[in-house]
């Protein structure tokens, strides 16, 4: 029965069923974004690791930071198109909202593993520690556990409305949440200081390395936007399919 | 709707309260009295049978003596006592000029307490008359007539 | 006449303690394994090469956390059975009653917990029993009420999905965070004899994130309610 309907709404008819589909929800059409993205990074790539210069105290590992701080701003972006489409689907009810948030918070999570594991791979050869306490790295820990645990909530509940509201008080929660963490980061910081002999934060950085940072920063951000809309697509498709399987178990 | 490890009294005087009724107390004892389960006022829910907690149930529901009245199969799960505690209730509230929707399959019981009675079927409703209008003894065959024709 | 948000709220509180009282169990289970913690804890140390002193605060801001978790656990069960929701929802009182109702039923709850695990962590660790018994009390409280606006929210929450116990731990603890380490740098900092001033900051953060919270949960408890 829903094969049927899915035939259905790909367009193929009962009579010629190996006729070509046409998708009419998302399309088969060339994701000229995830490629252009993917060329994009491929680019960073290539210039950080071949047309930078090598940095003189931390050697060839400092080049994991244009991977680590890219990443993080990414996330921090996907993360927020999380909270602000919270807020919109709380203040309008529309379940592109919610998609959006779902799509988007998924991407997150991939993006704050990235720094989450190069940060300690940068740290190690660099300070002689995995891990330090320190701002960017917590809040991005805490982050990531927030993130987690919104994409396991949304597993949790089976009622699509009741999980995109969940989500959505969730989301709107863990933002303000954020200045919290900060401030207690912050104290530690002043209260702990971390006996290491480069400080972790943005090292400054001759013209070149600059470059070379904001190409990976627009690299990656053009990247985070292409996966979010991809899997955006994703969930349209697949909750269209949902709507059809529960009509023709209907009938 | 009832806390069972809460005793029967305490459920309706929360109720009560949630209404914001004037006197709590009056009220409690007073729908308590009504469904005949004033003597039970002490016990815990969860130690009183089915019939006993339904009974429990609907002096809850009208212990703040609604205007309006929703019931859904009401005499499910009531025995005798019960059934004639409710009907006895449903009239004096009637008498007080207060309106109710009884959904019953019970005819007899259905018919004891109303005003008007309806037949409905598939989400419409095929007649409509008043009870003085109606012929008691021949309103289940009406009854059976009317659903197995439309049917 | 409907009743004011005020009264509603101690009307659902007082259900929520009476209910909790008529059994008791669930608040002795918890004050158990509270008591087994600081037990525990003190055998996991060597209490030779750390303090007891420098411990103590540690310690009880633990066993706050998982204790009060298991104390928020029990909170929304009790409305699962014979669908007592309903009869809430369907008064005319505040929703929003409904979540204060609770949520200080819960920290009378906490509080009730905090009074006996204190003691005894004062005992164990050989705290003097007078000002940092009541500078531990007062500090248990203010972290309590933060706690236990977002335990009860949560709480609210997981009850309506399958993954209930795991969901309130998981969503929970980063939120309780800030309150536990405000909780613990302000203890510390007073036990130790330094001056007040220099705990200030850290009560700042737990009654900030108390008020904002507060508001937050209060706010979007409807939002968790079927529609």
């Amino acid at each position: 029965m829903s094969s049927a309907s899915f035939d259905d709404a790909a367009g193929r008819s009962p009579e010629a069923p190996n006729a070509p589909v046409a998708l009419s929800i998302t399309g088969r059409r060339f994701d000229w974004l995830l490629v252009a993205a993917v060329a994009c990074m491929a680019v960073a790539f290539v210039r950080a690791i071949f047309f930078t210069p090598i940095e003189a105290l931390q050697g060839a590992a400092q080049k994991i930071y244009y991977v680590h701080v890219s990443a993080a701003v990414s996330a921090y972006l996907a993360l927020g198109i999380v909270a602000l489409m919270s807020i919109v689907y709380l203040w309008l009810r529309d379940e592109r909202a919610d998609r959006l948030a779902e799509s988007a918070g998924e991407v997150g999570l991939v993006f704050l593993t990235v720094v989450l594991t190069t940060g300690p791979l940068w740290g190690k050869p660099i300070w002689g520690a995995w891990w330090t306490w320190d701002a960017r790295l917590t809040l991005t820990l805490f982050l990531w556990f927030l993130t987690a645990g919104y994409l396991v909530l949304r597993g949790a509940v089976d009622d699509a409305a009741m999980r995109a509201r969940y989500s959505a008080v969730l989301g709107i929660l863990a933002a303000l949440l954020i200045p919290f963490i900060h401030l207690s980061v912050y104290f530690f910081n002043t209260l702990h200081p971390m006996p290491i002999v480069l400080k972790p934060d943005r090292p400054s950085l001759p013209n070149e390395m600059l470059v070379t940072l904001l190409v990976f920063f627009g690299a990656c951000t053009v990247l985070c936007l292409a996966l979010i809309r991809l899997r955006y697509r994703y969930a349209v498709a697949r909750d269209a399919l949902r709507g059809l399987e529960s009509e023709g178990g209907d009938r | 709707m009832l806390y069972a490890a809460l005793t029967v009294r305490e459920n309706v005087v929360l109720a009560a309260r949630l209404y914001g009724v004037s006197d709590v107390r009056a009220a409690t004892e007073r729908a308590l009295h009504h469904m005949r389960v004033l003597d039970r006022g002490d016990a815990l829910v969860r130690a009183l049978s089915r019939g006993l907690q339904q009974r429990v149930s609907i002096a809850r529901a009208l212990v703040h003596e609604p205007r309006v009245l929703l019931l859904d199969e009401p005499y499910t799960g009531l025995d005798a006592l019960g059934a004639a505690a409710l009907t006895d209730t449903l009239a004096r509230l009637r008498g007080d000029g207060g309106t109710m929707v009884l959904v019953t399959h019970n005819i007899a019981q259905g018919l004891a307490v109303a005003t008007h009675a309806a037949v409905m079927h598939g989400g419409r409703v095929l007649r409509l008359v008043r009870r003085d209008d109606l012929d008691s003894a021949n309103y289940a065959d009406e009854y059976r007539e009317l659903v197995g024709g439309a049917a | 006449m409907r009743p004011t948000l005020l009264s509603s709220t101690w009307v659902i509180a007082r259900k929520d303690l009476a209910i909790e009282f008529r059994t008791r169990t669930a608040f002795l289970a918890v004050l158990v394994f509270a008591v087994l913690g600081v037990a525990v804890f003190y055998f996991a140390w060597d209490a030779t090469a750390v303090a007891a002193l420098d411990l103590a605060p540690g310690v009880l801001w633990v066993i706050f956390t998982f204790s009060g978790l298991l104390s928020l656990q029990r909170s929304f069960g009790v409305e699962q059975a014979e669908r007592a929701m309903d009869g809430l929802l369907l008064s005319p009182i505040d929703r929003e009653a409904i979540f204060l109702g609770k949520a200080l039923a819960n920290l009378l709850f906490v509080a009730g917990i905090q009074l006996v695990t204190i003691p005894a962590v004062a005992l164990l660790y050989n705290l003097s029993l007078g000002r940092p018994l009541l500078i531990l009390f007062g500090v248990a409280l203010l972290a309590a009420v933060g706690l236990v606006a977002i335990g009860t929210l949560f709480s609210a929450m997981a009850s309506n999905t399958r993954l209930a116990e795991l969901l309130l731990p998981m969503l929970s603890l980063p939120f309780f965070v800030p309150v536990v380490y405000g909780a613990a740098q302000a203890t510390s900092t007073l036990l130790a004899g330094r001056p007040s001033q220099e705990a200030w900051p850290f009560l700042k953060l737990l009654i900030a994130f108390d008020l904002v919270f507060l508001v937050a949960c209060t706010l979007a408890f409807p939002y968790t309610l079927e529609e």
